[in-house]
């Protein structure tokens, strides 16, 4: 529909005027290439919308943010039933999962597509959402289990905390699981 | 798509008052809908919007805020300092073009 008429400019509504800030929690646990981009993807839209977030990492999703396994999650077709290769409805059965290489091989392709939407890596990406504001945090049973040391997180991380002061800090937002 | 008057002229805006005919824009206008939005433009917002124009220009599509970051060489720090809590959105409305539609 065109109108010919000029209305008074209508200006966007950004959110500015809000007097509480919409906040938003992200728990990620796994340690699996795919599992690793939910969060990451969507705490990035958070932050561009002015959403306050904060991401706790436990269990295999501190892999996520240790120097030693964030270039080297993987993908695996096992397990997965919806596997198929783009394009194609066909599922590939389950079986070639489990031969040698497989999943490098379907790391490395997960990979270049991510690559491909211009979408940065693991490791890039927490820098973006460190430098956008979140504030990463590790799981401190899951850091005692690995036997990690503060070196072995990346510098974005803000410290290990236990669960209650993970409770405390969730205190009023929107907690997304993964 | 409706007419706005914006600025003293007649401009073509979507429902939520952003420009939808790149030609329409110009500085003048830009400064008044960044006053709009509370806004006000320095040299720093400038090298912005000229990229986000540009960069719409060359590939049809709003940059986001990764390719205003790794193409136009803003870092993302300095976008949410220059367009506080939503940059990618207040960049592109100032900037006269749709939101950016890409997810990152």
């Amino acid at each position: 529909m065109t109108t010919t008429e000029a209305a008074p400019a209508v200006v966007p509504d950004f959110g500015d005027d809000e007097a509480e800030a919409r906040k938003i929690v992200f728990i990620c646990s796994k340690g699996n290439l795919d599992m690793a981009y939910p969060a990451l993807i969507m705490a990035n839209g958070a932050l561009t919308e002015g959403v306050e977030v904060d991401i706790f990492f436990t269990f295999w999703g501190l892999d996520m943010i240790n120097k030693e396994t964030v270039d080297e999650l993987q993908f695996t077709m096992l397990g997965n039933t919806a596997m198929h290769m783009p394009g194609a409805a066909w599922h590939i059965p389950q079986g070639l999962g489990g031969l040698p290489g497989m999943t490098s091989f379907a790391t490395r392709m997960l990979k270049k597509q991510i690559a491909a939407l211009d979408v940065p890596d693991v490791r890039e990406f927490i820098t973006l959402l460190h430098d956008m504001g979140a504030r990463l945090w590790a799981c401190k049973m899951s850091y005692d289990m690995a036997g990690l040391t503060d070196d072995d997180l990346l510098d974005e991380v803000e410290a290990v905390i236990n669960v209650n002061e993970f409770i405390d800090l969730s205190d009023g937002a929107q907690v997304i699981f993964i | 798509m409706a007419l706005a008057t914006l600025n003293g002229r007649e401009v073509h805006v979507d429902e939520e008052g952003f420009l939808t005919e790149y030609d329409e824009w110009d500085q003048e206008l830009a400064k008044v809908l960044a006053a709009n939005i509370g806004v006000e433009l320095t040299d720093a917002h400038w090298k912005v919007l000229e990229f986000v124009r540009e960069d719409f220009k060359a590939n049809g599509a709003t940059p986001t805020l990764r390719r205003v970051t790794n193409v136009g060489g803003i870092p993302t720090k300095e976008l949410f300092e220059l367009f506080p809590k939503k940059p990618a959105k207040k960049m592109s409305y100032v900037a006269g073009v749709p939101k950016p539609a890409g997810c990152v």
